[in-house]
């Protein structure tokens, strides 16, 4: 399939989106960084800094983008939305119960979202795992280790 | 002679029966995280960081350092048995490693990995003992304008190593600089793009950040596909290489240790150029009847030999003059900052104990490893065969639990989260996270320096280049760019790293 000469068209995906992240980064850090003083020509301010970066990343992705419509690359590939989403929401779930509920319903709710981010995983991985990584939690990071943990909902 | 009076300094810490056991214990961590794939040293270096704020700097330094080299010996161990490399510096030894093993001279090929990797580690060793000193000598001429020069040449040297686009490297770099810039400005006090969150406004922890990125995007990226292994363990037997073996080697561990060694102390200098250098040099010494690409012993000695050297000399920017040259580097950084000790050549004469004791325990860690990795072999391997389906569930949790006892925050789960999907999209976008990271810890220490420099001079930018040594480190700064830039050069680059 010919494309006509002309037109503009991405041929080089990755690049193209990862100029875009930057270039998007690049100019809401200039937009936030509006608010800090960029100092005086002999003493140099806050914001001054965080401005000049800014203005870099915002170049350096444009510049990015711009060339990804001239040079061909790779596709962005496969993603694999399925471990991605379940391995984070693993971490969330640790994250929202640790307090309220404790280290051990937290990591039992961390194993069983994070197994089901594999497709290999089985019903009976989450029950041992849950059961032996609870006990090594403890063992090691609690009683071992002393960090200050809630264990138990109430505790 | 000084240098003994050091040593022996160095290793009345070092072999202290409690330092001794916190060297044993990074050893034998790092041996086990280097032949499991899937997690390296620097997401376990990052999950340790807040478990060590509780022990004596001397110690907690002994430990992490020894999980940086010790990965390095078990890295090699999967490489050669499954041909999947434990560590990304590993990758040449499984081209000719797992050939030996196919052809039931596994024993051999990891013989030869320890052996050449011990030899690597003591000079080493003796080469950060004898270089360090004149060089936090120089460090301690520079002043606010050459510190930043050399923190530029340090993030440009980073770039050089980079695979992939130039151009990408330096915008992760801007990135990884902004983000350092979140918390408080020490200075003026101001807020910077914390967003009014009380846990941003000491800046967002390294851990946090390299976790996320090195640690969690890795886990997402193993789980894409499904892993095919074949562990070839019922080979290996004969664990003492013939003296042939050693006839064809002792050459490419000499050679191997001195590219390594070289290559570490470049700022920037990571354990894999190392590896990969000294593989092409040997193939290329070989000639084309050589076994190469069929099981050449040669490329196994060789670049282990050089990744272990590397491995060891790339403490040296870091410890003289205070720049991480890689993201391993990054959190020994970190792991001092958190000690309360800033990192440069004021580390060799304020806390004597502290630097010389590191360094005895580098040679007393590889001594261990070797015995770790020879007898223990047995045990490695039967590791080898526990499911990645088992192991990442763990890896997580021992992430998230090191995430939240650093500030004991729920919160910061939360953001190595966001840093997980941040590292999955760069991976997925062919961006290198390692520069990001170097940059992130570089970043808050450059602004300061910049800021000194130029208030110092009333607003003359003209300092960075008025003051010699400044000038030479942005003159060199500036021929690494050239370099790359060269379009053949660029080409050998790109080939030495998809070869």
């Amino acid at each position: 399939m010919r494309e006509p000469p002309l037109a503009l068209q991405i041929r080089h995906p990755k690049d193209f989106y990862a100029g875009l992240i930057f270039m998007v980064v690049g100019v809401a850090a200039l937009l936030i960084g509006r608010d800090y003083s960029l100092g005086t020509t002999t003493r140099m301010g806050p914001g001054y800094f965080p401005a000049l970066l800014g203005a870099l990343l915002t170049v350096l992705g444009l510049i990015i983008s711009l060339r990804s419509l001239l040079l061909d690359g790779p596709a962005v590939g496969h993603i694999g939305f399925r471990p991605l989403v379940l391995i984070l929401a693993s971490m969330l779930a640790f994250a929202v119960l640790l307090e309220p509920a404790g280290l051990v319903i937290a990591t039992a709710a961390l194993i069983a979202i994070g197994c089901l981010g594999s497709v290999e995983s089985r019903a009976r991985d989450v029950i041992i795992l849950s059961i032996a990584l609870i006990a090594v939690a403890l063992g090691l990071f609690v009683y071992g280790l002393g960090l200050p943990m809630k264990i138990w909902p109430g505790s | 002679m000084d240098l003994l009076a050091n040593l022996s300094l160095g290793f009345a810490v070092a072999l202290t029966l409690k330092n001794l056991a916190y060297c044993f214990l990074g050893v034998t961590l790092g041996t086990l995280i280097g032949v499991l794939p899937g997690i390296g040293p620097v997401a376990t270096i990052a999950m340790l960081l807040p478990i060590t704020f509780n022990l004596p700097p001397e110690s907690a330094l002994i430990m992490l350092a020894g999980i940086y080299y010790g990965a390095q010996y078990g890295g090699s161990t999967s490489a050669i048995l499954v041909n999947m490399p434990g560590e990304a510096s590993s990758v040449v030894t499984a081209m000719e490693g797992y050939q030996m093993a196919r052809q039931g001279r596994a024993g051999a090929a990891l013989a030869i990995a320890a052996i050449g990797s011990f030899f690597a580690g003591c000079v080493g060793t003796l080469l950060i003992a004898s270089f360090a000193p004149p060089l936090a000598a120089l460090a301690f001429k520079f002043g606010p304008p050459e510190r930043f020069s050399l923190y530029v040449l340090g993030l440009v040297a980073a770039v050089v190593l980079a695979h992939g686009s130039l151009i990408k490297a330096l915008a992760m770099i801007s990135l990884g600089l902004l983000l350092g810039i979140i918390g408080t400005d020490v200075t003026s006090g101001t807020q910077r793009y914390t967003f009014g969150i009380p846990n941003l406004s000491d800046g967002i922890g390294f851990a946090i950040v390299a976790m996320g990125m090195f640690g969690i995007a890795e886990i997402i990226r193993s789980l894409e596909g499904v892993a095919k292994r074949e562990v070839f363990t019922s080979n290996v037997t004969g664990l003492w290489p013939t003296r042939e073996d050693l006839r064809a080697s002792w050459k490419a561990i000499l050679r191997g240790t001195g590219l390594g060694s070289l290559l570490g102390i470049l700022p920037g200098g990571t354990a894999i150029l190392g590896s990969f250098a000294s593989y092409m040099l040997e193939k290329r010494l070989a000639g084309p009847s050589s076994k190469f690409g069929k099981g050449a012993i040669q490329g196994v000695a060789g670049p282990e030999a050089a990744n272990n050297a590397a491995a060891q000399t790339s403490f040296i920017p870091m410890m003289t003059l205070g720049i991480p040259s890689n993201p391993v580097m990054a959190l020994m950084v970190g792991a001092m900052i958190i000690q309360g000790i800033q990192p440069g050549p004021q580390v060799m004469t304020q806390r004597p104990e502290l630097f010389w004791g590191m360094i005895a325990s580098m040679w007393v860690g590889n001594v261990m490893l070797v015995l770790l990795n020879l007898p223990l072999i047995g045990i490695w391997v039967r590791l080898l065969k526990v499911p990645y389906r088992l192991l990442y569930p763990a890896i997580l949790l021992f992430c998230c639990i090191g995430v939240y006892s650093l500030n004991n925050s729920v919160m910061d789960v939360m953001f190595a989260a966001l840093f997980g999907l941040i590292g999955y999209v760069f991976i997925k976008l062919d961006c290198e996270p390692a520069p990001l990271l170097l940059a992130f810890v570089l970043g808050p220490m450059m602004e300061e320096e910049l800021r000194r420099s130029v208030n110092t001079t009333r607003g003359d930018w003209m300092v960075f280049l008025n003051r010699p040594l400044s000038l030479s480190l942005l003159l060199v700064a500036a021929v690494l760019l050239l370099i790359i830039v060269a379009p053949n050069i660029r080409k050998k680059r790109e080939e030495a790293f998809h070869e």
